[in-house]
């Protein structure tokens, strides 16, 4: 069996093949991966937030799209991943309870996804896959010996991206 | 750094006096519509670092009915009622009549029934709240959510996230004397609700 590395909300992990790196239960949460097919070597990064300079600052930059990605890609480049071969998938931004007048907060999930394209951009990855949005939960992982990014969800079926 | 509110024992502990009758009153309520005791815990009212909040409700990926409600007024906050699966299907057979286990699937009606539930638990909350307060909070409109737990809890976590990395958590778990329903109660005052409380508990 390989081994299963779970990160919790506002947390990161990186790993190499044959691992999987799962996340379990995302909302408006957004996770997304890191991965280099070559050296099979990635991470999964689960933000809460898109950005740190509109929050107090915080212990944790992982709860964060715009300090969490610098952070997980610096780890996974040490693990021997190579910057030009990384490709990026993310899932998850969903808005879980619809309310007439939807604050803010309310759409935080496609804040979460707007801001995670925009460091993975900054930072020159490419985004080759993204399933972000709807109204229901998400468990996404990782498999780091094939790259598939899964993404389980309770009534929407599981899919891989 | 992150300045977070510290709160000494004696307030939690008054904090956790007032979760007590504001989750009594709601324990009584739910009890006189089913028709049924319900028990409930002492109420847990503690600090809890934001990513260990799922766990409380048997993990992220466990399957929970969400009952969302925001909380208006000097200290608002979020209510979030949360069932597993399974309860909030017994609940609806015991309210719309049905035999146990016929509900399988939620639809409108049985949706329907359950924010009102979820509405009529936060009213007997926060009235408990206001006569020991005087603070006066009133609850919007509920939304219903079946999905994971980590999920649902997102939505009053993100909120809190913006400010800390830690969410006071008043929380109470009700049982149906058959064991056939277990409810976890959440009220989660905004960070900047926190002071407001603490001020008028009125102890150091």
């Amino acid at each position: 069996m390989a081994e299963l590395i779970r990160v919790g909300m506002a947390d990161y992990k990186v790993g190499r093949s044959p691992a999987t790196i799962i996340s379990y239960g995302l909302g408006s949460c957004i996770g997304i991966s890191l991965y280099d097919p070559q050296t099979k070597v990635g991470g999964l990064l689960h933000i809460m937030l898109p950005d740190s300079t509109q929050a107090r600052p915080s212990d944790n930059p992982a709860k964060f799209a715009d300090t969490g990605l610098p952070l997980m890609l610096k780890d996974v480049l040490a693990l021997g991943a190579v910057k030009s071969r990384l490709v990026a998938k993310m899932a998850g931004g969903a808005q879980m309870f619809a309310f007439a007048n939807a604050t803010d907060i309310m759409r935080v999930g496609a804040r979460n996804a707007e801001a995670a394209k925009k460091m993975l951009q900054q930072l020159g990855i490419k985004v080759i896959a993204e399933d972000t949005g709807g109204t229901y939960g998400r468990t996404v992982s990782i498999n780091l010996e094939t790259g598939m990014y899964k993404v389980k969800t309770i009534d929407k079926g599981e899919k891989e991206i | 750094m992150s300045d977070e509110i510290k709160l000494s024992p004696a307030q939690l502990d008054a904090l956790r006096e007032i979760g007590n009758i504001g989750a009594g009153n709601s324990a009584t309520a739910l009890s006189q519509i089913i028709n049924r005791r319900i028990d409930m815990n002492v109420p847990r009212v503690s600090m809890v670092p934001l990513d260990q909040v799922p766990d409380l409700v048997g993990g992220p990926d466990a399957i929970v009915v969400g009952i969302f409600l925001r909380v208006y007024g000097k200290a608002p906050g979020n209510i979030l009622f949360l069932l597993p699966q399974k309860s909030a299907f017994y609940l609806v057979d015991t309210l719309m009549g049905k035999k146990h286990g016929e509900t399988e699937k939620l639809d409108y009606m049985d949706e329907s029934a359950l924010m009102e539930i979820g509405n009529i638990l936060s009213g007997a909350y926060l009235n408990a709240f206001y006569t020991f307060t005087q603070i006066s909070m009133l609850p919007s409109i509920p939304a219903l959510a079946m999905d994971m737990a980590g999920a649902i809890l997102n939505v009053v976590l993100v909120q809190l996230g913006q400010m800390g990395d830690q969410a006071l958590v008043m929380e109470t778990e009700f049982l149906a004397e058959d064991d056939g329903i277990n409810g976890h109660f959440f009220l989660v005052p905004d960070p900047g609700s926190l002071e407001t409380l603490i001020k008028a508990v009125g102890v150091e």
